[in-house]
C-alpha cells in the first residue's frame, strides 16, 4: 500500500498506488462521468464514458490504476465529442415515456443525456418486439435497458448469486456502414446494446430477491414491482437510517410521502440504499412494512404502569436501541428489576472469555475487513442466513481478491462452494466446534506459543503411520542384446508418516493442514468469522477463548457477528441475570404482561422504523437511525418516567451510554450519517476497545457428547429474521422446515408436505420445504415466525437440538 | 429635479359659510336640485327603450379570450375517449402554490393509471404552470369562472374536471387553443428524429 502523488485535472492528489482513477476521482470530488462502474465491484467497461486523458494516452478511468506521478486530464474536446456520441448511441429507440417512468428524476440516462447536451439523434436502427418481463420483486423492461450491465455485475460479485445474466436479443446485426459515422467507441456500445440484453439464469437460479439489481439500474429497466407508478422520485423524502433487523446495521433511505389524497400521514413508499457502498439483502428493502399506528389510551398504560410495580423480571430481545437499553438498565439500577435477554447474556459471557486471551474488549474485525481480506475462515454459522452481508463480503473478496474461504459448518451450503474459486468446506458434527478450531490452532499458531495442555492434548490425535507410497526409481537392466540399459521402474515404498485423526473426523485430507498452513502463510490479512452457534455452546467459554488466543497469537483478526441487531449493544450496556424472576414483563418477548411493537401485546411500543436511537452494529460502530413514521402512543421512556427514571427524551441517553464499556459521550443529532465519498463509514462513532494483559487460559476440547437421532438447527429462511419481517408482506419466505433434496427422499416427503418434529416432550407440526442450498441430514427449523416457538423448541440453548422427524 | 421657479397657486374657491343657518340652506339646495331627477328620467328612457349595453349577467355572459384561465378541464384522447393525463406529476412538481395532488397506480393492463386528482382551489392561483408544462395537454384551463359554491372543495376532484363521456361522444369536448397548446406554427418548428421503421 505505496502512497503516491497523481495529478487530476492539475489538482495534486494523495493516493494509494494502483488505486482505480475513477475512485480517486472521486474521492476528491472530481466529477468522471461513468455509468457501468460499480465501486466495490470488478470495472466491466460497458459504458466507456468514464475515458481520460493519463499522461497524454487515452485511458478508461474505471479500470485504470494509478501509478506516481500520473497526469489526467478528464475532459478534452475531443473526449467530450467521444462521449456525446456514446449518449447519443444509448438515446437510440429508448422510448420517450419519461412521464410514466419510475426512474424520472433520478434516471442517470436522463441526467447524462442532459449533462452532454444530446438534443439531436443522428443514428437509428428498426427497434425489435421484446418482452416485458416479471421477476418477482423486479420487473424487467428490455426497452429501457441500456445494457451497462450494473445488474449482472452486482449479482455476481457482489450478493453471489449470479443469477443474472446477458442473453442474445435476436436483432439483425447493424449496418456495415455506421462503422464510418461514429466514433470508435460509441460503435461498439451499440454493437453490444443491439447484441445482448439482460435474462436470468434459467437452471437453477437461486436468486434469493435482495433486490439489488434494481437498486443499481440507472435506468427504469429493473422497476421494484412493488413501488412501480405509486409515486415519482421527487415527491419522497429520504429519511437516513439504520436497518433494523440484523446485526450489519446497513444505512438505508427510507423513502417515504403521505399516503393519499384523503390521508395525510406518511408511509414509506420504498427503501433505497447507496448502492456503490452498502449492499441490503430482501429484509432490508422489502421489509419495512412493519409500523405500529396506535393512540395513547391511558387506561393500557395504567395497567401497564400496575404490571410494572409488580414485576420483579423484564425480559427484552435485541431489537431494541441502545438508549432504551440503557432506559432498561436504570430501571434495573432504580428497581431492582431483573433483565433477561438470552442472545445478548451468551454473548456478553462469550466476549468476556473472548477478552480474556485476546488482551482486548472488542473483536478486532469489522465488515469491511472481510472484502478486503484475501483468507477467511468461518466457523459456527450459517452466513448466507444469519447475516447476509458476511455473505455478500465473503462473495466479493472471493470474487475480487481470489481470497480462499474456508467455511466450516455442520453441513454443506451450496452457495458458499461457488462464492471463490478457492473454497473449501469443512464439515463439523454439531457440540465438535472446538476440534475445528484446535485443528486451525494447530495449523497455523506457532509451535512455541501454544499452551502445554493444548499441544499435549493435540498430539494424542497425532499417530505415526506407515503408508504405502509408488516410487519411481530407475533400473539399470541388461536388454536383450545383452546391453546394459536404464529403465524406469515403480516400486512400492512404505513411509512413515503423521496421521492427524482430527482431520478424519472432520472429514479432511491428511494434506489439508500443511496446505492450511502454506496458504495462511502466503496470504496479508487473513479474517476468522464466528457466528452464533458459537455463543449459546455448552463449551461457549472454551471456544470463547480459543478464539481470543487465535487473535493473539497469529495474524488472524477476529469477527465476531452478534446474533441480532442490538446484541453487542444490549450485552455492553446491560447487567443481564440468567434466570427469570415470578412475574415477567415481556418487551417485545414473551412475558406475563407484553409489551409489544407489533401491536399484539399489552401495551404498544414503536417499531424500530418510528424509533430514534443508535444501534451497535458488527463493526463496533454506534449508529444513529431515525424515525421515518410518526408514532401516536406511548414508549418505553414514558413508562420509565413514571418509574422514577427521567430523561425528557429517549435521545438524551446517548450521552449517558456507558463510557467503561468503549461508547463515547457525544449528543445523538451530532452523530453522522453517511458515507464519505470515498467509502468510509463514516457513521456515528466506533466504540473504544479497551486492552489488558492476556492469558493463555485455554483449554483442551470436550467432545464427549453427541446428539442423538435427527438433528434440527435453528435457522431462518433468508431474509427472515424475526417477527417484524414476518409480518412485511412483501418477504415471501415461508416459515417451516427446510431441508436437503436427499433428506426428502430419503424420508419419502415430498416439500410442503407436514411433518411432525418430536423434540424431547415437545412436539410441533410443520410444512417441510426443500432448501437448494443445503445439504445431508440436518434440517433446519425457522423461528422467525415465533418467539415462543424459539423459546419452547431451543430454550435459549443451543441452536442444534436432536428430534424425531415423522410424516403426519 | 426641483423646479425653482414654480410656485404653490392658490385655488380660489368659493367663500363656505359655516354658520349653521347657510350650512341648512346649503343641504337643502343640494337635496332638491332637479339633477335627481334627471339621472332617473336617463334610466326611465333606456328602459322603456329596450336598447340597453347591459349584459344580462348571469343570464347571458361576455365571450372571454381562449387564453383566459379558469377552473381547470382534464381532457380525453379525441381518438379513444380514455384520459390524457398519464401521471407524469409534472404539474404537481411545477405548482408553485401547491394545490394539485395525484395518486397512481400499476393498472392490471400494466400501465400508470390515476387513482385520483385534486386541485385545491382555495389555494389555486390560475397562473396556468400546470397547463403549460402538461406534455399531453391534459390538463387545461377551462372557460368557466364562476366559482361559488357551497364547498370550498367542489370543481376540484378529477370527475369534475375530467370531460364527462357523454359530453365527449357528442364531440363536444373542445380542443385548447391557450396556455401551452402548440402554436399553430409547430409542425414546421419541430425537427424529426431519425426511426428507421
Amino acid at each position: 500500500m505505496k502512497e503516491i502523488t497523481i495529478f487530476i485535472d492539475g489538482k495534486e492528489l494523495k493516493a494509494i498506488e494502483n488505486e482505480y482513477i475513477l475512485n480517486i476521482a472521486r474521492e476528491n470530488g472530481i466529477f468522471i462521468p461513468a455509468i457501468c462502474y460499480l465501486t466495490r465491484c470488478s470495472p466491466t467497461l460497458a459504458c466507456k464514458l468514464c475515458m481520460v486523458e493519463a499522461n497524454g494516452k487515452r485511458v478508461y478511468s474505471c479500470n485504470a490504476k494509478a501509478k506516481e506521478g500520473m497526469d489526467i486530464i478528464t475532459t478534452t474536446p475531443e473526449i467530450e465529442e467521444e462521449r456525446r456520441a456514446i449518449l447519443e448511441v444509448y438515446d437510440i429507440n429508448h422510448p420517450l415515456q419519461c412521464g410514466v417512468c419510475d426512474k424520472s428524476g433520478e434516471c442517470e440516462l436522463q441526467n447524462y443525456t442532459l449533462e452532454m447536451g444530446v438534443d439531436v439523434q443522428h443514428y437509428h436502427i428498426a427497434d425489435s418486439k421484446k418482452e416485458i418481463e416479471d421477476w418477482g420483486h423486479a420487473k424487467y423492461d428490455p426497452y429501457l435497458c441500456i445494457m451497462c450491465e450494473r445488474c449482472v455485475t452486482v449479482c455476481k460479485d457482489m450478493v453471489g448469486d449470479a443469477a443474472l445474466k446477458t442473453t442474445p436479443r435476436g436483432t439483425e446485426a447493424l449496418d456495415k456502414d455506421w462503422k464510418d459515422k461514429i466514433p470508435k467507441d460509441a460503435f461498439s456500445i451499440w454493437n453490444r446494446i443491439n447484441k445482448n440484453i439482460i435474462g436470468r439464469v434459467e437452471e437453477n437460479n437461486r436468486c434469493e430477491d435482495c433486490g439489488e439489481c434494481i437498486a443499481v439500474c440507472p435506468v427504469g429497466a429493473l422497476a421494484n414491482s412493488h413501488f412501480q407508478y405509486t409515486s415519482n422520485a421527487w415527491e419522497l423524502t429520504k429519511i437516513p437510517a439504520t436497518c433494523p433487523h440484523c446485526s450489519a446495521g446497513c444505512l438505508i433511505d427510507y423513502e417515504i410521502k403521505h399516503t393519499d389524497i384523503e390521508n395525510s400521514e406518511c408511509k414509506i413508499y420504498r427503501v433505497t440504499n447507496d448502492w456503490n457502498y452498502v449492499t441490503l439483502c430482501g429484509a432490508g428493502r422489502f421489509g419495512y412494512e412493519n409500523k405500529n399506528s396506535t393512540t395513547k389510551c391511558e387506561k393500557d398504560f395504567l395497567s401497564a404502569m400496575d404490571a410494572f410495580l409488580r414485576a420483579d423480571t423484564i425480559r427484552f430481545s435485541s431489537f431494541i436501541t441502545n438508549e432504551e437499553a440503557l432506559i432498561l438498565q436504570r430501571l434495573k439500577e432504580k428497581r431492582g428489576y431483573k433483565l433477561i435477554n438470552s442472545d445478548a447474556y451468551n454473548f456478553q459471557k462469550f466476549l468476556e472469555d473472548y477478552s480474556k486471551t485476546s488482551g482486548s474488549s472488542l473483536y478486532s474485525g469489522s465488515k469491511r475487513d472481510i472484502h478486503s481480506s484475501d483468507l477467511i475462515f468461518t466457523i459456527g454459522g450459517a452466513m448466507s442466513n444469519d447475516n447476509p452481508n458476511i455473505r455478500f463480503a465473503l462473495n466479493n473478496s472471493g470474487k475480487l481478491n481470489k481470497a480462499s474461504i474456508y467455511y466450516s459448518h455442520t453441513y454443506r451450503d451450496k452457495i458458499i462452494q461457488t462464492l471463490s474459486k478457492t473454497t473449501t468446506e469443512i464439515v463439523y458434527k454439531p457440540l465438535k466446534e472446538e476440534l475445528v478450531l484446535l485443528l486451525l490452532i494447530d495449523s497455523i499458531v506457532e509451535k512455541s506459543s501454544i499452551p502445554e495442555v493444548i499441544s499435549v492434548y493435540l498430539e494424542s490425535f497425532k499417530e505415526k503411520r506407515v503408508k504405502t507410497i509408488q516410487k519411481e526409481i530407475k533400473e539399470k537392466v541388461l536388454d536383450e542384446e545383452g546391453k546394459e540399459i536404464e529403465v524406469a521402474k515403480k516400486i512400492d515404498e512404505e513411509v512413515e508418516y503423521v496421521h492427524n485423526t482430527i482431520l478424519d473426523e472432520l472429514g479432511l485430507a491428511q494434506e489439508f493442514s500443511d496446505e492450511l498452513k502454506k496458504d495462511y502463510s502466503s496470504k496479508s490479512s487473513p479474517i476468522l468469522i464466528a457466528g452464533s452457534d458459537l455463543y449459546s455452546h455448552k463449551r461457549a467459554e472454551n471456544i470463547a477463548r480459543l478464539l481470543g488466543f487465535i487473535e493473539k497469537h497469529s495474524n488472524f483478526k477476529v469477527l465476531l457477528i452478534p446474533t441480532s441487531t442490538n446484541t453487542l449493544g444490549v450485552s455492553l450496556i446491560c447487567d443481564l441475570d440468567k434466570e427469570a424472576g415470578d412475574y415477567v414483563i415481556g418487551y417485545n418477548d414473551i412475558g406475563d404482561y407484553r409489551l409489544s411493537s407489533l401491536g399484539d401485546g399489552d401495551l404498544d411500543m414503536p417499531a424500530l422504523n418510528q424509533q430514534e436511537g443508535t444501534f451497535t452494529t458488527i463493526d463496533k460502530r454506534v449508529v444513529p437511525t431515525n424515525a421515518a413514521l410518526p408514532y401516536g402512543g406511548y414508549e418505553l421512556n414514558d413508562i420509565a418516567k413514571e418509574l422514577g427514571v427521567f430523561s425528557k427524551e429517549t435521545i438524551r441517553y446517548t450521552k449517558m451510554l456507558p463510557t467503561k464499556s468503549g461508547f463515547v459521550e457525544a449528543l445523538f443529532d451530532e452523530l453522522p450519517l453517511e458515507y464519505t465519498n470515498g467509502g468510509v463509514d463514516n457513521r456515528g462513532y466506533e466504540l473504544e476497545a479497551k486492552s489488558f494483559e492476556a492469558q493463555n487460559a485455554i483449554d483442551a476440547a470436550d467432545i464427549s457428547s453427541e446428539l442423538e437421532g435427527d438433528i434440527v438447527y435453528k435457522r431462518d429462511p433468508i431474509s427472515q429474521f424475526n417477527e417484524f419481517t414476518k409480518s412485511s408482506k412483501l418477504l415471501e419466505a415461508k416459515d417451516g422446515i427446510y431441508c436437503s433434496l436427499e433428506f426428502l427422499e430419503k424420508r419419502s416427503l415430498s416439500s410442503g408436505d407436514l411433518v411432525e418434529l418430536e423434540i424431547g416432550k415437545e412436539s410441533i407440526t410443520h410444512h417441510v420445504y426443500v432448501d437448494d442450498s443445503m445439504d445431508g441430514d440436518i434440517v433446519a427449523l425457522s423461528t422467525f415466525q415465533s418467539r415462543k416457538l424459539d423459546h419452547k423448541i431451543f430454550g435459549d440453548g443451543y441452536r442444534y437440538v436432536a428430534a424425531k422427524i415423522k410424516k403426519v | 429635479m426641483v423646479n425653482s421657479k414654480a410656485k404653490y397657486v392658490e385655488v380660489e374657491l368659493e367663500k363656505y359659510s359655516l354658520k349653521p343657518f347657510d350650512r341648512f340652506k346649503r343641504v337643502m339646495k343640494r337635496t332638491f336640485k332637479g339633477e335627481l331627477f334627471v339621472g332617473l328620467g336617463i334610466v326611465f328612457r333606456e328602459m322603456v327603450r329596450f336598447n340597453i349595453h347591459t349584459t344580462q349577467y348571469p343570464g347571458e355572459k361576455l365571450p372571454i379570450s381562449p387564453r383566459y384561465r379558469a377552473i381547470h378541464e382534464l381532457l380525453r384522447l379525441l381518438e379513444s375517449g380514455n384520459e390524457r393525463c398519464i401521471g407524469c406529476g409534472l404539474c404537481e412538481k411545477i405548482c408553485i402554490s401547491k394545490c394539485i395532488r395525484m395518486d397512481t397506480h400499476l393498472g392490471e393492463d400494466g400501465r400508470k393509471h390515476i387513482s385520483e386528482y385534486t386541485i385545491n382551489f382555495g389555494r389555486c392561483i390560475f397562473c396556468g404552470y400546470c397547463a403549460e408544462v402538461c406534455p399531453e395537454l391534459a390538463i387545461v384551463h377551462g372557460p368557466r369562472y364562476e366559482n361559488s359554491s357551497e364547498q370550498r372543495a367542489h370543481f376540484g376532484l378529477k370527475e369534475d374536471m375530467l370531460t364527462p363521456i357523454d359530453v365527449f361522444k357528442k364531440g363536444a369536448q373542445k380542443e385548447y387553443p391557450g396556455f401551452g397548446a402548440p402554436s399553430p406554427d409547430a409542425d414546421k418548428r419541430i425537427k424529426k428524429t431519425p426511426l428507421a421503421y
